[in-house]
């Protein structure tokens, strides 16, 4: 397991091992950058620094001593096999599988440095700044205003100029306000399952959250659906980071900026996405990536 | 199919389970059954209790020679009986028949003698006829006169008797302004005088200044003159409504002389077109509805018990809803599911299954004695030795039977707790809610429809609970309503009236169990007809709420 770990990784963005406290912010970014042909090179610094995280349903280990630096402001994608752990390693950067009984986690996610597994931590100012968008849509039985503006209501915003705006705002940030303008305060659970994608986006950023946790946005969605979500990721990439899950190797290569693939649990490889889907140091990658896999 | 070997009658048959209808049939009967059932009993309830309150024709019968003078009376009954149980009963029976019919008929005049009921076999009546002339009088004591109305007379002077309904309208009205007077002027001013005389009291024994008590004493005076004025005031319409009175001849020749003041109706239904006949249903009607009973519960209205019975479940719902739901939250949302939650949740369910009575002992000893013996030590040291809350009343009912229903509500709420889809919770902790934002914003709101089940449920056991009652607050008759303009205008110490026990009461203590069987059919219908209402109002309520969140169901 430990051979997957960053540290053998060459093109692992980040270069603070884990253990190791990251570099404070406002310090010169890494020396070692990644560098994507197609892309400006950008400075990784880290988001999340995800270390020796393992993962225990009850008895059942889910997660293996997984080790990875999520970079800011870039497009991190989670692929592999169905039930190799994606969701509950995402579920993990904003300790949403602690609701669930029986669940233990060894390790660590340092978030900007701070390890957000630790005793103090407020897990509600936490989500407020780790959004997520679930892997099946799940909008609150309640208007479609209420949907977006029910986490600035959690927050106590009581000016009705401020949550409208915002409300808008995030809509529009989720190609959906032209849609829905003029159904605004109709039940949410009458949108179009691509609609109610893009609302609970939508609902995500409009707590302007650091990072958005994107669980398979687009699996339930026709192509161009899918692809106004890929141009949003697009547009969102500049402000947020974002960690991706997805079934669709073309969709992972299209809008990540680096891939991580997982398999029964363990991070096979972690890297840059065009490395990662061109030169593959595993077999099990390229396996997976060519279609040889199940 | 005309003919067909064993073999192939089960290969049919077989084919005809495998279509699904035998399945299809067997529901659809069960159905039905319990529909022919529900309906069974309300159109026996409804037939029944609705006749009661029409104008009744007045039969005037007479006999073969020897089988008995004249009667007069309204026929209430009729029924074939077999000869031998007839000749039992008395009567002459032909020799050579076998089922002889019979009639019951209501003879009033009870304060004349003889029987109220009388059956009558058919053989015997030479003459039924229903004489134009013949008149109903209703009277506030001795049920019903029957008779033929001589005259109308004011302090000994004949007045025409086109006057009757007019003078028996102003009698009516002052009898409400003595009601009126009675109840409200009379009966505030007395509680009043109650409650200054507590103060007094209190103030002597924690030693007031003298002024104190002079200003008492001003008080009190300004009251009694107050009182004074009342009583004269009531005195003077005693005096205007005993004016008038009525002279019958009965059928057995008697004259009775009834004043108007005792009369609440007099009407000749045989002569009655059928606009009078609707008019004297809807008061009747009007009357059973509005008015307070008469003649130890036999006669006149069942408004106290309509209130009580109101009264006590809305009561019962504001003590029930908060108890159930909170236990629910606590045992689906906080509690640690193990051996400890789920033997509460089976005791929760058993409790369910406990004999009402026994809720009623409970009730009896551990609310009135205990509880409402030291909130009176406590709080009400100044009245004792009598009673403020060491007696049943309608506090302690309300809570017995909210321990009744409790395990319904909370029943229900947990179902509708756990149908709320995990997505929908996580999806507001992810965006920064808490736990107890989570519950009280998204979880709570959409597990409403499942409580108001639950309270559907509740109310519906409630209102129909009789037998606890008895204990903890329900009277035959209750002087006063719970609920009046005296302060604190609700009293929840005060005994009240039960649609529930007044049906035992009527139905089955009364000493004219004949006379009171219409009233106990048309209160059931009443019992019925509001339970019915009050669970419309709540199923409207949590259809509305269903709409508004209907992912939650
Ligand atoms: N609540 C749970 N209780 C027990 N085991 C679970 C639970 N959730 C997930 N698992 C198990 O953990 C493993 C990883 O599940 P996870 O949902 O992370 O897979 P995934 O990679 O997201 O799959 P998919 O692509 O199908 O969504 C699976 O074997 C799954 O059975
Ligand atoms: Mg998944």
């Amino acid at each position: 397991m430990q051979q997957n770990s960053p540290q053998q990784t060459p093109a692992q963005p980040s270069l603070v091992p884990p253990g190791e406290t990251p570099p404070p912010e406002g310090r010169d970014p890494p020396p070692h950058r990644v560098t994507l042909a197609a892309r400006e090179v950008q400075p990784a610094r880290e988001c999340f620094g995800i270390e020796h995280l393992s993962l225990f349903y009850r008895d059942k280990q889910a997660l293996f001593d997984v080790s990875m630096s999520i970079p800011e402001k870039q497009v991190t994608a989670f692929i592999g096999p169905s039930g190799c752990g994606k969701s509950t390693l995402l579920r993990c950067c904003n300790r949403l599988n602690e609701l669930i009984d029986g669940v233990r986690t060894e390790g660590a996610i340092n978030l900007r440095g701070e390890n957000i597994y630790t005793r103090g931590t407020d897990i509600s100012n936490l989500r407020r700044r780790v959004g997520m968008v679930f892997q099946k849509p799940n909008p609150f039985p309640k208007s479609i205003y209420e949907n977006v503006a029910y986490g600035l209501r959690i927050q106590g915003i009581k000016n009705r100029r401020l949550i409208d705006r915002t409300v808008e705002e995030a809509l529009r940030g989720a190609a959906l306000w032209d849609e829905v303008r003029d159904r605004l305060h109709e039940n949410a659970l009458g949108l179009s399952g691509g609609q109610q994608q893009r609302l609970v986006i939508a609902r995500a950023i409009a707590i302007e959250p650091e990072v958005l946790l994107l669980d398979e946005p687009a699996s339930a969605l026709d192509p161009i659906s899918t692809l106004k979500i890929e141009e949003l990721i697009f547009e969102l990439k500049a402000s947020y980071t974002i960690v991706i899950v997805t079934h669709n190797m073309q969709q992972a290569a299209r809008v990540s900026d680096y891939t991580a693939f997982m398999y029964m649990g363990n991070l096979v490889e972690f890297g840059a996405t065009n490395e990662v889907f061109t030169t593959p140091k595993k077999k099990q990658t390229e396996d997976y990536i060519t279609g040889r896999y199940g | 199919m005309a003919i067909c070997s064993p073999n192939r009658l089960s290969g049919t048959l077989k084919t005809w389970a495998r279509t699904g209808n035998p399945w299809v049939w067997l529901t659809a009967g069960a159905v039905s059954l319990s529909l022919v059932m529900v309906f069974g009993i309300l159109f026996l309830i409804a037939s029944n209790g609705l006749r009661h309150f029409r104008a009744a024709a007045v039969a005037q019968i007479t006999f073969a020679e020897g089988a008995g003078a004249p009667l007069l009376g309204e026929i209430v009954d009729r029924e074939s009986v077999t000869a031998v149980r007839a000749r039992e009963a008395g009567g002459r029976v032909p020799a050579d028949a076998t089922m002889v019919e019979r009639f019951l008929i209501k003879r009033g005049n009870r304060d004349i003698g003889g029987e109220d009921f009388r059956w009558i076999n058919a053989p015997d009546i030479q003459t039924l006829d229903y004489p134009a002339d013949a008149y109903t009088v209703e009277r506030l004591e001795w049920g019903n006169l029957y008779g033929r109305i001589k005259a109308l007379h004011e302090g000994g002077t004949s007045v025409p008797l086109v006057e009757l309904q007019p003078r028996l309208a102003r009698v009516v009205a002052l009898r409400a302004d003595i009601d009126h007077l009675e109840r409200v002027a009379i009966g505030g001013t007395n509680y009043a005088l109650d409650a200054l005389h507590r103060r007094e009291k209190a103030q002597r024994k924690a030693g007031a200044t003298p002024a104190a008590l002079a200003s008492l004493a001003a008080e009190e005076k300004a009251l009694a003159a107050r009182y004074a004025g009342f009583t004269a005031e009531l005195e003077a319409k005693n005096v205007a409504i005993s004016r008038d009175r009525l002279r019958l001849e009965t059928i057995e020749g008697e004259t009775r002389e009834v004043p108007l003041a005792k009369v609440v109706r007099a009407y000749a239904p045989n002569q009655m077109s059928l606009r009078q006949q609707v008019a004297h249903y809807g008061a009747s009607l009007w009357e059973f509805l509005s008015a307070q009973p008469r003649e130890a519960n036999t006669e006149g209205g069942v408004f106290p018990a309509i209130f009580g019975t109101v009264l006590m479940v809305v009561m019962m719902s504001i003590l029930v809803t908060p108890l159930g739901v909170i236990t629910a939250v606590y045992l689906h949302e906080y509690a640690k599911p193990g051996a400890v939650t789920s033997a509460i949740r089976i005791a929760v369910n058993n409790l369910a299954g406990v004999p009402s009575v026994v809720y009623g002992v409970f009730g009896f000893g551990f609310f009135v004695y205990l509880v409402g013996g030291s909130v009176d030590r406590a709080f009400f040291a100044d009245a004792l030795p009598s009673p403020t809350f060491g007696t049943p009343g309608l506090l302690w009912s309300s809570l017995t039977l909210s321990l009744l229903t409790v395990p319904v509500v909370i029943v229900a709420t947990e179902e509708g707790l756990s149908r709320i889809p995990r997505a929908i919770r996580e999806g507001s902790l992810a965006l920064g809610a808490t736990k107890a934002e989570t519950l009280w914003r998204m979880v709570l709101p959409m597990a409403t429809p499942a409580m108001i089940t639950g309270l559907i449920l509740a109310v519906a056991r409630a209102a129909g609970e009789v037998a606890p009652l008895m204990l903890v607050g329900v009277v035959k008759l209750a002087p006063t309503l719970p609920l009046d303009g005296n302060f604190p205008f609700l009293h929840l110490d005060r005994k009240f009236m039960h649609l529930g026990f007044h049906i035992y009461d009527v139905g089955f203590q009364s000493p004219n169990v004949e006379a009171a069987r219409p009233l106990v059919y048309s209160t059931a219908l009443l019992l019925v007809l509001l339970i019915m209402s009050l669970n419309l109002a709540a199923i409207r309520l949590r259809n509305r709420l269903r709409e508004k969140y209907h992912a939650a169901e």
